[in-house]
């Protein structure tokens, strides 16, 4: 650990509150950050890891002296060239924020004002700490767009926020950080929206930037995979306290805690790939589809299922996987082409098709709580289809519900909760049992953990696994987390602008030769070792200069 | 990230005015809604002179009161030409109408555009006054709660505007007078304005019902703005502003004012329609000479080229009014200012 008197910033026994407002009850005062330290220096990367309510943003907008959404920095030094500037008054703040330390949010979407060109807002701090000219600011801006990797730097200024991508947004505020050549820069998560393919572009153009400007960074992240690319030290964070702070290595390769080994084995393979997949449950056949002002969205695309089995589907967002699904569940009947299952042709349009065929497909969401009605409590959400396929009511639903509840392992306790009393994983579950409890034989889960964290994410997967091997279900799994596919699934669809480009099993899909798109998309997933981003770039560049 | 469940298409692809249409969105989406207006309009005018006609009772017979003797009615029906079939009558009317000519009145025998067109300057004197009034407090009120927000005089401004607005017009006017004209005596009664009347004498005169018409109007565009200032004041890029270290007062006039300004800008415009449409009553009470007072009075005679007339001109300034109101959201939104 550095030595205290040399480092740029030094935090020192943090400690931020908030206060809650339960509904119906007392206001109450919670802890978000406990007596959290560290030091960065000059030049450095000091990565924030933990899950979501782990205090990791709290503690990065700490180092600009600023509370978001009622959070107030009760306690502790935040120390910066050694000055505490807790203790500044509120100009003495401003003159810090966008001057000397800079903030990169999540969504540059929503950061960034929709009102102003792009290249105005990158040098607004500049000009307004008085720190270079309009024409000075400009130049380091389009320096900055350059070493950023923007297209036509030149005139890249002068577009507006909704006129360019996501990645290149998330970049554009990374030279907005940079313009005004701070000590410190704050990344709150800047790649958690983007698809693998771009993150690997952003990520490799934040690590460039940083050792191009020397510029210190505090780099918050929920993925250790990604954070172990790009940073010096990591502290290892859960209910605002700290578990483990080190060397990037040390973290990486021999963990002391282990709340930090779990998070570095998250995802060994959970399952093991079925040997026969040759008998189909589910038959899609040359399927395409298109929205109703003649959009096309799904190219011909062919793929089968086994009954017991996992079938992934890959693909970034727009790629088609979702669609297909709505496909399956009839949502959006086919334009073109058959679904078969168990042999028999399913009814194109969900509102034609039979209860019985209604029962045997089920869905899981994305998000839990979107999808369940917030004022329906759990034995209403689950015994809803046990009344409407199985006629079930009264006792014999709550029976039910009850068992149902025992084998996503909640407990019966949870019957006359409402979901806003539930957490992400446990909504997750709810949802689950809600499939479950039309006795279905095929169930589409779209993305059902990529809005959790991953340790709670790996225990709702095992879940998953556990169901299929004591009931004989299928899984239609869409992700984009080629981790997932290579833990969960035996067979492998990659999908890329509505079309299908690899399907087979999983041994098959995932090895070598792979066609362009998949092996862009597998070198792009992050992996849990250092180094792994260099690899690749230079890789990439020994490509592209072979070409 | 981000919900990938639907991809957006990037454009519907349609057979012809497609390429106009995606390379300047603005001027189609404005023309779109000139075209509608011009629409709306005609449309207006149909069920203006089909409603009118439809209307029970008759002129002649109102007019010769007693002495309605059959031939006596069949006689004025003719001389005023309502013995010509219906559609002729309105095509001759609406043709009239669109070279600003509405007939002559059955009543006076005047020209209804010159009369209209004199009450209508006096509605449009009282309808912008109030405006000139209600626009800057409404704002101000609306800034002072978000400035306020949740404590006395947010929840003060509030539950007064409300009251306001929940009280139909006629009875705050006349509260107004109970009090104001008739308690105090420091306001007149009736709001009566002449030719020749100073501006000062004339605003006077019109205070009681200018009050009205801004109580009536203030609570809508008042809440508007705090709702509108209060969701840009939460947005991320406002946090932005305040993480890059720029004053209070840069913060809002540079980026909090450019996102709030397109929906204030919306419900003023449509209070102004209301303001205008609304003198109806407020005028009635007031007895106050507008185009409200005079198509009251042209309804109790059934002086329908006068009804028509009056009709068709509330129309189309609610029409205008709501027109520019969409227009100027619609130029406000940078991303249809600026396609792809």
């Amino acid at each position: 650990m550095p030595d205290l008197s040399s480092g740029l910033l030094s935090v020192r026994n943090l400690k931020i509150e908030a206060t809650s407002y339960p509904p119906g009850e007392a206001p109450k005062r919670i802890t978000i950050v406990d007596g959290v330290s560290f030091d960065l220096e000059k030049g450095k990367v000091l990565g924030l890891i933990g899950e979501s309510g782990a205090g990791k943003s709290t503690i990065g907008l700490s180092a600009l002296a600023y509370g978001r959404g009622g959070a107030e920095i009760t306690g502790g030094e935040v120390n910066l060239n050694g000055t505490n500037i807790l203790s500044l008054d509120r100009g003495g703040i401003r003159k810090v924020r966008g001057a000397r330390v800079c903030y990169v949010a999540q969504s540059a979407a929503a950061a960034f004002n929709p009102a102003h060109k792009l290249g105005d807002q990158v040098i607004e701090a500049s000009v307004k700490h008085g720190l270079m000219t309009k024409d000075e600011a400009r130049k380091r801006a389009l320096y900055l767009f350059g070493v950023l990797g923007l297209p036509n730097p030149e005139t890249f200024g002068n577009r507006f926020p909704h006129q360019v991508s996501g990645g290149q947004l998330q970049r554009a505020m990374t030279a907005m950080a940079l313009c005004s050549n701070p000590e410190l820069i704050v990344f709150d998560e800047p790649t958690t929206a983007l698809d693998v393919t771009t993150q690997i572009d952003v990520l490799a153009a934040i690590k460039h930037a940083i050792e191009a400007t020397h510029t210190a960074a505090l780099y918050i992240t929920h993925d250790l995979a990604v954070v172990a690319q790009i940073s010096d030290d990591i502290m290892v964070l859960r209910y605002g306290k700290t578990i483990e702070y080190g060397p990037v290595q040390q973290i990486i390769e021999a963990p002391t805690q282990e709340y930090t080994r779990a998070l570095v084995n998250v995802r060994q393979a959970i399952r093991e790939e079925a040997p026969d997949q040759s008998q189909a449950l589910l038959k899609v056949e040359n399927v395409s589809a298109q929205y109703s002002n003649g959009f096309k969205v799904l190219h011909d695309v062919s793929l089968h299922l086994c009954k017991g089995q996992t079938l992934a589907i890959v693909g970034e967002s727009g790629s088609g996987k979702s669609t297909l699904a709505r496909v399956i569940t009839g949502l959006l009947p086919p334009s073109d082409g058959r679904i078969t299952f168990e042999g028999k042709p399913l009814t194109p349009a969900l509102k034609n098709r039979s209860r019985d065929e209604l029962r045997r497909i089920q869905l899981i969401y994305q998000m839990a709580d979107t999808a369940m009605n917030p004022r329906q409590t759990v034995r209403d959400i689950i015994g809803r289809p046990l009344t409407f396929y199985d006629g079930l009511r009264g006792a014999a639903k709550t029976a039910r519900v009850k068992e149902l509840l025992e084998q996503i392992e909640m407990g019966t306790g949870f019957v006359n909760r409402y979901p806003a009393e539930l957490s992400g994983g446990q909504k997750q579950r709810v949802a689950i049992a809600r499939a479950l409890a039309a006795r279905p034989e095929l169930i589409l889960c779209d993305e059902p953990t990529s809005a959790l964290d991953p340790l709670v994410a790996e225990g709702i997967l095992k879940l998953l696994a556990r169901l299929q091997e004591e009931q004989q279900l299928s899984y239609v799994f869409i992700t984009h987390d080629i981790a997932i596919v290579r833990a969960i699934a035996d067979s492998v669809a990659v999908m890329h602008r509505g079309r299908l480009v690899r399907f087979g099993p999983k041994s098959q899909a995932l090895s070598p030769p792979f066609d362009d798109y998949t092996d862009l998309l597998l070198k792009s997933v992050p992996e849990m070792k250092l180094g792994w981003l260099e690899q690749v770039l230079t890789t990439r560049r020994m490509e592209s200069a072979g070409n | 990230m981000s919900n990938p469940t639907e991809i957006k298409p990037a454009e519907a692809p349609s057979p012809s005015g497609l390429r106009l249409k995606a390379r300047f969105p603005l001027l189609a989406l404005i023309a779109e809604r000139l075209l509608l207006s011009v629409l709306l309009l005609f449309a207006v005018s149909v069920l203006i002179f089909g409603g009118v006609e439809a209307l029970p009772g008759d002129f002649a017979t109102t007019y010769l009161g007693q002495s309605a003797t059959p031939q006596a009615v069949a006689n004025i029906r003719s001389e005023l030409g309502l013995d010509r079939p219906l559609v002729t009558r309105y095509v001759s009317w609406l043709g009239g109408a669109l070279q600003g000519d509405f007939g002559t009145s059955w009543a006076s025998r005047n020209s209804v555009s010159e009369q209209v067109g004199k009450r209508l300057g006096n509605s449009l004197f009282l309808a912008g006054f109030a405006a000139i009034i209600a626009v800057p407090l409404a704002v101000g009120l609306g800034m002072l709660s978000v400035h306020f927000r949740n404590r006395m005089p947010d929840k003060i401004i509030n539950v007064l505007s409300l009251a306001a607005i929940s009280l139909p017009e006629f009875f705050i006017g006349y509260l107004l007078i109970l009090y104001f004209a008739v308690d105090f005596g420091i306001a007149t009664f009736p709001a009566t304005v002449y030719d020749g009347m100073g501006l000062a004498e004339r605003i006077q005169t019109i205070a009681l019902p200018t009050a009205t018409l801004v109580l009536v109007v203030l609570a809508h565009m008042m809440r508007m703005t705090r709702a509108a200032i209060l969701s840009v004041m939460s947005s991320a890029y406002m946090e932005t502003a305040e993480l890059k270290g720029l004053s209070a007062a840069r913060a809002i006039v540079k980026h909090a004012a450019p996102n709030a300004l397109a929906p204030i800008i919306n419900v003023v415009a449509l209070n102004l329609a209301y303001l205008v449409v609304g003198v109806v009553v407020v005028e009635v009470v007031f007895v106050y000479p507008g185009m409200g007072q005079y198509m009251v009075d042209a309804v109790t005679v059934r002086d329908m080229p006068v009804v028509q007339a009056c009709g068709l001109i509330f129309a189309a300034v609610y029409i205008l009014l709501n027109m520019v109101a969409d227009i100027l959201a619609i130029v406000a939104n940078p991303r249809l200012r600026h396609p792809r």
